[in-house]
């Protein structure tokens, strides 16, 4: 065992720092709460792809780095503590090019790698569908054959950074006759293509935060087929365990978990022991939450998905955020319910926003129950229910 | 950055558990508790045969020159076969705090004996009174006369005190806050020991110190400055704890989920039901992270590295993880769990004993909120 970064590692932290350091200091963005699926700002996503710090871990020929998953983790956790505007690279970043990158052919790695590199092309994802949550083969979205072309109708949901996005990274049935599992595939769509069509959704918080992705006739050629025909469904659970593998699940609300250390040490409320007994409480629990997601990047660097590795540290981290909200909230006391705006409102309303927005990060991503399923099956061999 | 044990490590723990599984039985757990010494001379003679009680001391005084982390390893592995006996007194607090603090003359003194397991060794820090971990609360004097020291007063939950052979003593030397740790010849008919009747069996004494002399010479660092050193002390000692009850939690996570693979209700292996597998899922979630945090604490003294914060968020978290881990498994084991017939028993007493060691969850929770400024 070895809890040290090595002095490369340490440098590396240092200069992205530096960097963040730098762009708060310009004014180009204040540190917000889930900033990195929430924050769109195209010139920050230039800027850090002009750093080379998109698709870090990707191979040279793509233009990636061919760095270490344990450098995308230093650069991610540093993100998440500045609560940087990373939205519009995040998806194709964490997940949607790591999947070309696994399963695509030569001619899309090509495509799409180097522009997502480059902070070009922004990326969403159509899993989930209105009937579809947890049960994901349940999927009805067709995508049916037509000489060169698919042919794809159906309806997503949930889809973060819809508004944004110029690609969808979208799963639909491909053979209604074979078993649900093997009959799914994995498509990239333009987003800006005749047929598809979006509508926002409101989350509690009063923000965009998903929209319904609409796809009607939706004619996508053969060659944005992602992997093989039918695969899409084992290559959707790959994908998964990346897309819960990252520190966003236990930073996404970093400035929040600052903020109000801050806060309480500024109004002498750290003096009273109820309140230094939780604030500690949320520190034990987030350390605790680091080395697990550490264990993930560890398995990543060893060449494996991490499969029941993201599952624990995701469902164990969007607990602790949701207690980070609590803890924020009974802090702040009637002060807490004030809004962004709002006079008084304490911490520019992050407690408020972090309150109503964790009620939502042990569902996506693979709910807690399914991620608490995976662990009992894969971890501990139960059998099934 | 790595969170996987070293080859070494493996074969250590594989050398470790093989040695315990044969030699240390539930009878003989049972066996240890019933007796007055609480553990085995000849048990005690192997494993000092076997390197485990010199394993983190310098090879010059006939230790393995290993670590902190490996001796985890060790600590970890006795957690899981609920092995008690002197060790964890004789090693962590007795023989690393010679070792930390003392002259090169009294390590080479003492140190070889301890190794060979010639000599037993404990700490006499906790005194009576509630939430008194720590060097701040000591009470118990040794006052100055004619160039040595006479040490009057009562320390309590003494490991292993009864069968030692010394006794490193925390004693106020100066009015204030000035703190001697003193190496304390156990035979002195002066100390009167009284064991008390545990939870987990293991043998706490209480030690009355009826003005026993003791040599300037057998001060154990500086004069009036042991308080740091006693840190230390509770810190290698709390992490060491940690250690054994990381074995007891991950053996009982075994135990558990190998339960809910055979005991079947309703025609089916109660593992099946998905409330049963999500009990299990929170339990490796709890171990898992005792573990890493544990580990973290161990690497870090091991390097010599200021962990104070890490310390404490090991003990906190692996005390409470603990307990969310045993009532699962005794709410999975139904009620065969809460008889003596049944294994659980000895893991949930030694966890609990483990987790009132040196500093429970709200006693590091605080040391966590000064490590952050609060």
């Amino acid at each position: 065992m070895d809890f040290s970064f090595t002095e490369e590692q340490d440098k590396f932290r240092q200069e992205v720092w530096d960097f963040l350091e730098d762009e708060t200091k310009k004014g180009y963005w204040e540190p917000t709460c889930d900033a990195w699926v929430q924050g769109f700002d195209p010139a920050f996503t230039k800027r850090v792809a002009h750093r080379g710090w998109i698709g870090l871990t990707w191979p040279r020929e793509y233009g990636g780095q061919g760095r270490s998953h344990m450098d995308r983790l230093i650069l991610t956790e540093e993100m998440l503590r500045y609560g940087a505007p990373a939205a519009c690279h995040w998806f194709g970043d964490r997940q949607v090019g790591g999947a070309i990158l696994s399963f695509g052919s030569e001619e899309l790695k090509k495509e799409f790698l180097p522009r997502i590199v480059k902070g070009e092309a922004y990326f969403g994802l159509g899993m989930s569908e209105p009937g579809t949550g947890s049960d994901l083969a349940s999927l009805q979205t067709r995508a049916i054959e037509d000489g060169d072309y698919y042919v794809i109708n159906g309806q997503k949901t949930w889809t973060s950074c819809a508004s944004f996005s110029e690609y969808f990274d979208i799963y639909a049935r491909t053979d209604p006759e074979a078993p649900r599992h093997r009959g799914i595939s994995e498509f990239i769509v333009d987003a800006k293509s005749p047929g598809v069509s979006r509508i926002p959704m409101i989350d509690i918080t009063g923000t965009e935060a998903w929209n319904d992705v609409f796809f009607d006739n939706v004619r996508v050629h053969k060659r944005y087929l992602v992997g093989e025909k039918n695969r899409g469904f084992y290559q959707v659970l790959h994908q998964l365990d990346y897309e819960r593998s990252g520190m966003e699940r236990l930073m996404g609300n970093y400035p929040l978990f600052e903020g109000i250390i801050q806060f309480a040490k500024e109004n002498r409320l750290s003096r009273n022991p109820v309140i230094r007994n939780k604030l500690a409480q949320l520190q034990i629990e987030f350390e605790v939450g680091r080395l697990l997601i550490y264990r993930v990047a560890l398995v990543m660097e060893d060449g494996r998905a991490p499969n029941w590795e993201s599952a624990m540290s995701k469902a164990y981290c969007t607990e602790f955020e949701k207690r980070l909200a609590c803890v924020a909230m009974e802090i702040l006391g009637p002060y807490g319910q004030l809004k962004l705006g709002s006079r008084f409102v304490p911490l520019r309303g992050m407690a408020l926003h972090s309150y109503l927005g964790s009620k939502g990060y042990s569902l996506q991503a693979g709910t807690t129950e399914i991620l608490k399923n995976i662990l009992a099956s894969r971890r501990l061999g139960l059998p099934s229910s | 950055m790595k969170l996987t044990l070293s080859e070494e490590q493996e074969m250590l723990r594989k050398t470790a558990r093989d040695f315990l599984n044969d030699k240390c039985s539930k009878r003989f757990v049972k066996q240890m508790e019933e007796s007055e010494s609480g553990y085995s001379r000849d048990l005690w003679q192997e494993m000092a045969e076997l390197g485990w009680m010199g394993l983190a001391f310098p090879g010059k005084y006939g230790g393995g020159d290993m670590s902190f982390l490996d001796l985890a390893v060790l600590l970890e592995e006795m957690g899981r076969a609920c092995l008690s006996g002197p060790l964890f007194a004789t090693v962590i607090l007795g023989g690393l705090s010679i070792l930390d603090i003392g002259s090169e003359a009294q390590k080479q003194e003492y140190l070889p004996k301890l190794i060979r397991g010639e000599r037993v060794f404990t700490l006499a820090l906790t005194e009576p009174g509630y939430h008194n971990y720590d060097a701040s609360s000591v009470t118990v004097e040794a006052i100055r006369d004619d160039g040595n020291y006479v040490i009057s007063g009562t320390k309590l939950f003494v490991p292993d005190a009864h069968i030692a052979d010394y006794l490193l003593c925390a004693a106020k030397t100066k009015p204030r806050s000035g703190i001697t740790i003193f190496l304390v010849d156990a035979r002195n008919p002066r100390i009167k020991y009284t064991a008390l009747k545990t939870m987990a069996g293991d043998k706490l004494c209480e030690v009355v110190f009826g003005q026993v002399p003791v040599p300037a010479a057998n001060i154990l660092g500086r004069l009036n400055q042991g308080r740091s050193a006693v840190q230390r002390i509770m810190q290698r000692a709390a992490v060491g704890k940690c250690c054994e009850m990381v074995g007891n939690m991950e053996r009982v996570l075994e135990m558990t989920v190998d339960y809910t693979k055979e005991r079947k209700q309703f025609d089916r292996p109660i593992g099946s039901f998905q409330v049963i597998q999500h009990y299990c899922a929170d339990m490796a979630t709890d171990v898992d992270s005792a573990r890493f945090s544990t580990y973290q604490a161990a690497w870090m003294l091991s390097e010599g590295l200021p962990c104070t914060k890490e310390v404490a968020v090991a003990k906190a978290w692996v005390g409470q993880a603990s307990q969310r881990v045993f009532a699962l498994a005794h709410q999975i084991h139904g009620a065969i769990g809460v008889t003596v017939e049944h294994d659980l028993h000895y893991y949930t007493r030694r966890a609990k004993a483990a987790e009132l060691a040196f500093g429970d969850a709200d006693f590091y929770r605080e040391v966590v909120a000064r490590e952050m400024g609060l």
